[in-house]
């Protein structure tokens, strides 16, 4: 063998070995990002890559000007029924009332009648609902904005970093950043279509937020509290991301 | 060949700069100057695959297979194209016995932490390879030019043996112009259709000029179906070309000529 074919070899076995180096790498930086796979089906790894996503979605994407496209009466499409936690237990629409807690408050400051919010300005607006799972569906929404209803109600709450909400049962809840809850879109809704919500789609009132996925668009909402916190979330709790912003 | 690596004698200064500077500990180096010696294997171990490309194309590999993984288990839980015509259905993507056998169901939040973590890895990859192409000068060899679609065809024809004699080509012939340049603008539409379905309200600009937000979806899926296609092609290709050209792709050089005598 002359020695350009001895430097030939050593450079073939010098560059599959890194291959080799490589692929053993990438099996074993696998396996170290999925270690501590807990309950959630979510390695803390995934989840502190999905956090710094949510930083970066949100200081260099977000924007209140930034608005869900808005559909034609004609766009609006049949819509589907998807999910049922928090819905179980019979409700008495008379007996609702919705509980806020405003930043730091350990109990309710007060409760409100369907009624009494809807007093606040109306907001209506044509906009799809988009599943986590992938379809999405158009819908006519009406409502009053969160945030003219934290801004008469909860007046400084705004500058917490989240808003918990929940069903009256606690058995479904959101977590959402206030910057998001406070989003000109985001609306407290008591009726679908020109017609007030069934209780499939959350009645008496739900929430409907075009910046997330259907999954904080939280229905039949029973408290709502602001928190520096983040609050607990049904679906976070289970390994999806915790901001979902769209 | 053997003239290349014959007589050159180093001058004594020559060796001894060499030796202060350079390849301490390496054998050679003391019977010979390191730069005599790479001048010739510069000469005879021609670079065809820069050492840059071989790693972005490597890299890519573990990262695409995760995307395309990921993006099955997300994919699944609204499974709604399809091949057909009407209410036609000639395949179905995907059917259960697809699912079962790749235990890809029920999965949706652990494609979505895979896919929103190795996107990052995956744009990263793809903008140093371009970059580095641009830079290099090595987009020349890569991208297609003037004949590239009349050649192209000849290639086709003659893989498929219905024509003798290959049209003049450089490193790549003009199939291979067409489809590597193809694929990294797939990746690039990957990257687009996928920032326009992951935030459809914050780049809604972005969603609405791709057709909207199913549209983009439906985009983003053919486009991988894309690169499935492309494997299949290239897996085949690189079989039919052989060790020497696979190799190539690992150590960056043609394996030299073994010679008859003397060996």
């Amino acid at each position: 063998m002359n020695s350009i074919q001895q430097e030939a070899s050593k450079r073939s076995r010098r560059a599959f070995l890194t291959l080799g180096a490589g692929a053993v790498g990438v099996i074993g930086g696998w396996s170290w990002l999925n270690r501590g796979k807990g309950l959630t089906g979510l390695a803390p790894a995934f989840r502190s890559v999905l956090d710094a996503n949510e930083k970066v979605a949100s200081s260099v994407l977000f924007s209140d000007s930034h608005l869900a496209p808005q559909f034609a009466p004609g766009d609006i499409q049949e819509m589907r029924v998807n999910g049922s936690e928090g819905l179980q237990e019979e409700l008495d629409l008379a007996e609702w009332r919705l509980k806020l807690l405003p930043r730091g408050a350990k109990e309710p400051s007060r409760e409100f009648t369907v009624e009494e919010i809807k007093a606040l300005p109306r907001v209506e607006h044509i906009t799809s609902l988009k599943c986590i799972e992938g379809w999405s569906v158009v819908q006519k929404w009406a409502g009053v904005r969160l945030s003219d209803f934290t801004r008469k109600y909860a007046a400084g709450s705004e500058a917490a970093s989240y808003v918990g909400i929940a069903t009256p049962d606690d058995e479904y809840n959101v977590g959402i950043d206030t910057p998001s809850a406070m989003h000109p879109q985001t609306l407290l809704c008591y009726e679908m279509n020109g017609q007030p919500l069934t209780s499939d789609h959350g009645a008496p009132l739900r929430l409907v937020i075009p910046v997330k996925y259907g999954v904080k668009n939280i229905k039949r909402i029973g408290t709502i509290q602001f928190a520096d916190q983040r609050p607990p979330d049904f679906w976070a709790n289970l390994g999806y991301d915790y901001y979902c912003g769209l | 060949m053997a003239s290349l690596f014959g007589g050159h004698t180093p001058t004594v200064g020559e060796s001894e700069a060499i030796s202060k500077n350079d390849c301490i500990g390496n054998k050679m180096a003391v019977l010979r100057p390191w730069s005599s010696i790479r001048k010739e294997l510069i000469m005879t171990l021609p670079t065809k695959h820069p050492l840059a490309i071989r790693w972005a194309h490597w890299v890519n590999f573990p990262i695409l297979t995760l995307m395309i993984w990921s993006g099955l288990l997300i994919y699944w839980a609204n499974d709604v194209y399809r091949v057909g015509v009407g209410s036609v259905t000639a395949f179905h993507f995907f059917p259960d016995w697809f699912y079962k056998l790749t235990t890809l169901n029920n999965r949706l939040s652990e494609g979505m932490a895979i896919h929103f973590l190795v996107m990052w890895l995956f744009a990263v990859n793809g903008i140093l390879y371009v970059a580095y192409t641009l830079i290099s000068g090595e987009w020349r060899l890569l991208f297609p030019d003037r004949n590239s679609p009349k050649d192209a065809l000849a290639v086709v024809l003659y893989d498929l043996k219905l024509r003798k004699e290959l049209p003049p080509q450089e490193k790549y012939n003009a199939a291979q112009r067409i489809a590597y340049t193809s694929i990294l603008l797939m990746g690039a539409g990957s990257l687009i259709t996928g920032f326009a379905i992951y935030k459809p309200t914050q780049v809604a600009w972005l969603t609405g000029l791709l057709g909207g937000y199913d549209m983009a979806r439906w985009e983003h899926f053919w486009l991988t179906m894309g690169y499935v296609a492309f494997f299949a092609v290239h897996i085949a290709q690189v079989a039919k070309a052989g060790w020497n050209n696979f190799q190539s792709m690992v150590t960056g050089f043609d394996q030299p000529a073994r010679e008859a005598a003397g060996e």
